[in-house]
């Protein structure tokens, strides 16, 4: 894994740490973007990590080019050496799959799939070898995810789903990409989950819905109210199917400003489950659960 | 001290300098298109250079002011008119208590700064009263203004008859040059491609707003031939989601450039070929639909010189009107 530097005009440095997706590409990314922050470089406006890759902003009337792409290799050697170890919060997540908000927008668009006679549910379960939609969502529903990203719009999360690389759902995003996109659905592009924060376009498949917002520019919402964003980087996902019933007094509950999601502190130790992916994640559905 | 609303225009929202601080989470720098023209209407009306204004595309709003003003102004070629008298440019002028604010039809350029001495007093936002449209943050009610809406206004004074010297009135040449920096994905396409990028003139396409301007008429880019890396996606021209820098330049399927602009998506799946150099952001904001335009390689020195020249031509804008 070799992190590859490029200028992103006179204003970024932009650091691929790897070309491919993994949680060791993202650990390293997060290290080094954590040392940027330690180290209080002057002149630096924004620090990003993304899914494999980070990139910092600076004002070059401050540093030079060259000496923020000499600072960001140094910490990069010092960031090899960090330990694959978080604490960040495990988070369940309501999810009404096959809703109508999210099939009525899928039906909308239709022209723009690559199987334009299925949802984009049935086509995700099909094309990832599942008998069943109910069999797909078991799986995407299963095991957690790694919220590796921030961004796109205003707080959307990018999820990495924590099983090993054969049984990782990867679906491509619509051929071309929608105008429209209900807020909260519940996709996946790629390999990467997310919730879309607000409506608007987008082009992954759409499998469902959240009843649970997380984003609120208004800062009325209870657990919002610290901060309009819900997720960071590090958190981990848990999805839990919901129905129709359930899904509507989870609204109704949000509404009333009485929902609070189901949130717990958790450590998470990359190496470890690297060992036993499968036991590492029940161990953390138990501290979700408190057992 | 307020101003009422009477047409809001196209799309017309209070921008001041942006929001820094936040991209990591995909709220993006937001504030004018035109960063250079807002800091002018500013000095005009003798605001703070980042105090808010008013930023309109291609049609002025009307307005009525509750008390007397100085305003000014700056950019696209819009000519303010005062209970339909028509105002110079670049230049601040007086408005009173009761008189209108119109606009006459756009002659060149695409953007308008209207700045009000004591500048548009909306609630700061994470440090900005710039609007983000998107995310329904900031601004007026997180939005373009609508038809009976009532913007506040600050206090202070003004000067009315104060104008910015031709020569320092910036605007994109014809046709367009914008200089980039190669970089970031640009080793997915091949030698030939990359040659044909920059000798293509390109125009810009009716999908060109504050999120980014997309761009038509160029040769498609070819790709150089790899299995595509897990995670990215099958399309040649995807990536592992990634951030996305202000100003570079993505080219979704290799068909359509996309410069991404002011309300950025903060990043996502598609290559990047590089940057446009930031000297070169403002000119983007006040390049209407089927501008021609040229892709201008640079480098880093060049981009840094460019930089220091913008500057220069502030600083003589703030000593003209000193």
């Amino acid at each position: 894994m070799t992190a590859r530097y490029s200028f992103g005009g006179d204003e970024h440095v932009f650091v691929e740490v790897d070309e491919e997706m993994s949680l060791e590409a993202f650990f390293k990314s997060l290290s080094i973007t954590n040392a940027v922050k330690q180290a209080g470089i002057r002149g630096v406006t924004e620090i990003c990590p993304a899914n494999a890759s980070f990139q910092i902003k600076f004002d070059p009337d401050v540093i030079s080019p060259d000496d923020m792409l000499a600072e960001l290799k140094s910490l990069e050697a010092a960031a090899e050496k960090a330990e694959s170890r978080i604490q960040t919060r495990i988070i369940e997540v309501p999810v009404f799959y096959r809703d109508p908000w999210t099939t009525e927008t899928l039906m909308r668009f239709r022209e723009r799939h690559q199987d334009p006679n299925s949802t984009d549910i049935e086509y995700a379960a099909r094309i990832n070898g599942y008998a069943t939609v109910d069999d797909f969502i078991k799986a995407h529903s299963g095991a957690p995810w790694f919220v590796s990203m921030v961004g796109f719009v205003a707080g959307l999360p990018f999820l990495y789903q924590m099983v090993e690389r054969k049984r990782q759902i990867q679906v491509p995003k619509y051929l071309r990409p929608r105008t429209d996109t209900p807020k909260l659905t519940v996709g996946i592009g790629g390999c990467f989950g997310c919730i879309y924060s607000v409506r608007g376009a987008g082009g992954y498949q759409m499998f469902g819905i959240t009843p649970m917002p997380i984003y609120d520019p208004k800062q009325e919402i209870s657990y919002l109210r610290d901060f309009m964003v819900f997720f960071r980087p590090g958190d981990i996902v848990k999805w839990k199917p919901i129905d129709r019933a359930e899904y509507d007094d989870t609204v109704a509950a949000v509404a009333a400003n009485r929902y609070m999601p189901k949130v717990r502190e958790v450590t998470f130790d990359l190496d470890e489950f690297n060992k036993d992916i499968d036991g590492y994640n029940a161990r953390l559905e138990g501290v979700l659960n408190g057992h | 001290m307020a101003i009422k609303v009477i047409a809001p225009g196209l799309a017309t929202t209070v921008q001041d300098l942006g929001r820094p601080g936040y991209y990591h989470l995909g709220i993006p720098l937001s504030g004018a298109m035109d960063r250079y023209a807002l800091v002018c209407a500013n000095l005009l009306v003798g605001n703070d250079e980042g105090a808010a204004c008013l930023e309109c595309v291609f049609m002025g709003p009307e307005l009525e002011f509750t008390r007397d003003a100085v305003v000014a102004v700056t950019g696209a070629d819009l000519p303010p008119k005062v209970d339909g008298e028509e105002r110079e440019t670049w230049t601040s002028f007086p408005v009173k208590a009761g008189q209108r604010l119109s606009f006459s039809f756009l002659k060149a350029g695409a953007r308008a700064y209207i700045a009000v001495s004591g500048g548009i007093d909306v609630p700061v936002v994470l440090g900005s009263r710039s609007t983000y449209a998107l995310g329904a943050l900031g601004g007026h009610e997180g939005r373009a203004l609508a038809a009976g809406d009532t913007l506040p206004v600050g206090a202070g004074a003004g000067r009315a008859g104060r104008s910015v010297p031709a020569a320092l009135r910036r605007m994109p040449g014809k046709p367009a040059e914008l200089r980039m920096l190669p970089g970031l994905y640009w080793h997915r396409i091949t030698a030939e491609a990359g040659r044909h990028f920059f000798a293509d003139t390109w125009k810009v396409a009716p999908e060109a707003d504050r999120i980014g301007y997309r761009f038509r008429g160029g040769r498609p880019l070819d790709f150089v031939p790899r299995e595509q890396p897990f995670g990215a996606g099958s399309d040649p021209s995807n990536i592992v989601d990634a951030c996305y820098p202000y100003g570079s330049i993505q080219v979704p399927g290799g068909t359509e450039p996309i410069v991404l602009h002011r309300d950025a998506v903060s990043g996502g799946g598609y290559f990047m070929l590089g940057t446009v150099i930031s000297a070169d952001m403002d000119l983007i904001g006040q390049m209407q639909p089927h501008t021609e335009t040229r892709f201008v390689e640079v480098d880093m020195a060049t981009a840094l010189k460019a930089r220091h020249d913008r500057e220069a031509g502030l600083q003589k804008v703030r000593d003209a009107l000193a």
